[in-house]
């Protein structure tokens, strides 16, 4: 082991001092993504991350890619193979590559290697980043105890994480604000893309009664089956999720569609940042938990189907937050035992919010466990 | 008109050949692919074929093929021996995840012990919790006479139900902050299934492997059981003039090839994966059902099948990292490896006559 680590380490150092030689140019630039390119969601976004940093550097960078990478034994050869192949920074985006990314980050400590969604830094030359995706659930939790008139939301969850758990509860917290009378039903479907089952986790909430549908898997089956049902003389409204879903804004025969709005996931920046950070030479390890204000997380569109009163509402909360001026988790708050979280304007700590593992107060079910 | 006629006997020198002539017609058809798709085709033949064995960095992949080829090989051994007798086993996905599962959670059980007798503890426990989920649709066959190709696949669905309460639930990381998965077995002292050798990829379950081909292939040569296998799979009434019991030879293939899965899960988990995670089945029980029928249900044919998969991957991946093709192009490309190989095997039984021939 030894002798190949120190042969993995002399050889990543050649092909790195190779590219600073010459003004560290052109910077060759990485991504592992789970998903295909084209899911229309959260590979997708990561993409377009890609090509801003392309866009943005032009002749000075590099990229790759490699789509589909299994997080489980192959994502460690996907990784190195990328790492052998020359790449001065490999960003890993998916929450499942964790341990993969740190161990081959030990056996090339020349690269930089940024990984989505993890807590893991295990060697200086790893840092971790993730999106406030909460401040986003504010937003679309706010529209969602507008437009119901069922009173009950439908939340299709993927698995029990503390970042879904920071969704689930932001947007209920925020329905409840401007609807105390809404509840929500929460179905786990524990995948992030299966469109098969996402669309069963729809319909089963729709014929519950569900008439808003909020989601956090990556397909856009859930707004199909909305379409389908408002099709047969229902009225069921969804959000774009990771990615902005637009095509389900309007039906084809130009009438306003389920999607009245979307969490996007924005990468460019952080990308972008980064690694203009290792052309300069600037490059730390960090943790980066950015949200609206950094421009990580994006509202897309939110369409005439909403009534004007809920939209002032929603874009008057993006305002305070991408401000700074307010915090999704400000107290008072209760978990869901009645005990006491947050105190009278109480902001929740980042470290609650990274574990949290449990509902606030009206909030019914448990967190399967 | 083309006609299709068949052989008295199977062709020996097409069996011999058809692999050979399949690979380089999957080359130039895949050739053609990568070319429509703006790639220069011999370039990514030659990082699919022959950059993971000799180029620059051979030395990471040759490693990385036994990595990818051990579990195949283990698995499709296991496999192989009931294909042969017409046992159909289509559910190995499901004992390698509960051979993973049990391993694992045998082994946890004594965190943060340190003493050398766990991970043979680990290997047994995943060897029998293989051998239970496949006792399922054995004794449902041989008691009630269900079918075990529906029986075995549904268990794979089951199987990766309790893989994800495991990951979520109860084998999750107490210290991963509400994070999915287990502890990573792979840096435990005592559980950890590393390299026997550096960087040649050697871990234990290579070595399970290499054992369980020498063992089937003794067995069907050499010992009344394989002889009974085989028998029941080309002359089922004949097998049952000889003595053979079916529901010992059901409850013994199954058995065996829930074992060698079971014990791949476990290899799997506490090295190349390292933690039990939502993702863990990687497909490499449906993968192996192809490398059993690609490797003849041959011990040794299966070795070399294995492998074979095993490069179509690796160097897949490499093409795919390195080039940007498309993971689609790549899963094509060996989609027509297999289609070649099974379609080129007709000439193994069948001769091809050009002409108008008489109606036999």
């Amino acid at each position: 082991m030894k002798f190949m680590q120190l042969m993995a380490g002399a050889l990543s150092l050649g092909l790195a001092s190779a590219a600073y030689a010459d003004g560290h140019e052109p910077v060759k630039v990485g991504f592992i993504y789970v998903g295909p390119i084209g899911d229309g969601g959260w590979t997708y976004q990561h993409d377009q991350g890609r090509l801003a940093v392309e866009a943005e550097f032009g002749d000075r960078v590099e990229t790759v890619y490699q789509e589909l990478v299994p997080e489980g034994a192959d994502a460690e050869r996907a990784i190195t193979q990328m790492a052998l192949g020359g790449a001065d920074i490999i960003f890993t985006t998916s929450f499942g590559y964790m341990d993969a990314t740190n161990a081959v980050a030990a056996k090339f400590p020349d690269i930089k290697f940024e990984h989505a969604t993890g807590y893991k830094r295990e060697h200086p030359n790893v840092s971790t980043y993730d999106a406030r995706f909460y401040e986003g659930r504010a937003v679309t939790g706010t529209l969602a105890g507008y437009m119901t008139e069922t009173n009950k939301i439908g939340y299709i969850a993927s698995f029990p994480i503390p970042e879904v758990i920071q969704g689930i509860n932001s947007s209920f917290l925020h329905a409840r604000k401007v609807n105390p009378d809404v509840e929500m039903v929460v179905t786990w479907a524990y995948t992030w893309f299966d469109p098969a089952k996402e669309a069963d986790a729809a319909r089963a909430m729709i014929d519950q009664g569900v008439d808003v549908i909020l989601q956090h898997t990556d397909s856009t089956a859930p707004q199909a089956a909305a379409q389908e049902a408002n099709a047969n003389g229902g009225r069921v409204f969804t959000f774009g999720q990771a990615s902005d879903m637009i095509q389900f804004a309007r039906n084809d025969d130009g009438t306003p569609g389920p999607r009245i709005a979307s969490i996007i996931d924005d990468w460019s920046p952080y990308y972008i940042e980064r690694v203009g950070a290792v052309l300069d030479g600037t490059w730390e390890q960090q943790a980066s938990w950015g949200g609206m204000p950094e421009g990580e997380v994006v509202i897309g569109e939110i369409t005439e189907a909403v009534p004007a009163e809920a939209k002032a509402a929603a874009e008057e909360m993006i305002a305070a937050i991408t401000a700074g001026d307010y915090h999704p988790f400000t107290g008072p708050i209760n978990k869901q035992d009645g005990t006491p979280w947050l105190a009278d304007g109480e902001v929740a700590d980042d470290g609650t919010l990274l574990g949290m593992d449990f509902y606030v107060e009206g909030l019914t079910g448990e967190i399967p466990n | 008109m083309i006609r299709l006629e068949r052989r008295p006997t199977p062709s020996r020198l097409w069996s011999g050949i058809s692999p050979l002539v399949a690979v380089v017609l999957t080359m130039v058809a895949g050739g053609l692919m990568f070319a429509a798709l703006g790639k220069d085709p011999f370039e990514a033949l030659r990082t699919i074929f022959w950059d993971p064995i000799f180029g620059e960095f051979a030395w990471y992949f040759r490693g990385q093929l036994l990595i990818k080829a051990g579990p195949l090989i283990l698995i499709a051994v296991g496999l192989a021996m009931g294909f042969r007798a017409g046992i159909w086993n289509i559910g190995a996905e499901g004992q390698y995840i509960v051979g993973a599962l049990c391993g694992a959670a045998a082994g946890l059980a004594f965190y943060p012990a340190e003493t050398r007798l766990i991970f043979p503890l680990m290997i047994v426990a995943g060897a029998l919790g293989g051998f239970l989920w496949a006792m399922i649709p054995a004794l449902l066959k041989v008691r009630f006479g269900t079918n075990e190709i529906l029986v075995s696949l549904m268990l794979v669905y089951v199987a990766e139900n309790l893989l994800a309460s495991a990951a979520v639930g109860w084998l999750r990381n107490p210290e991963s902050s509400g994070f999915p998965g287990s502890r990573n077995l792979s840096r435990w002292e005592a559980s950890a299934n590393l390299e026997i050798w550096a960087d040649t990829g050697i871990h234990w379950g290579v070595v399970a492997a290499v054992v369980a081909v020498i063992f089937a292939q003794v067995m069907l040569t050499r010992h009344l059981m394989g002889f009974q296998i085989r028998l029941a799979g080309s002359a089922p009434r004949a097998a049952r003039f000889a003595g053979v019991v079916p529901g010992r030879l059901v409850v013994v293939c199954l058995g065996l090839a829930g074992v060698l899965a079971g014990m791949a899960g476990l290899f799997e988990v506490t090295g190349p994966a390292g933690q039990i995670s939502i993702d863990f089945a990687s497909g490499y029980g449906f993968t192996a059902i192809i490398v059993a029928f690609l490797g003849r249900l041959n011990p040794l044919g299966i070795v070399a099948a294995g492998l074979l998969m095993a490069l179509t991957y690796v160097g897949g991946d490499n093409a795919a990292g390195n080039l940007g093709l498309p993971a689609a192009a790549i899963s094509a490309f060996q989609g027509m490896l297999l289609f070649f190989l099974l379609a080129i095997d007709v000439l193994t039984n069948f001769r091809v006559r050009m002409g108008r021939g008489v109606a036999a």
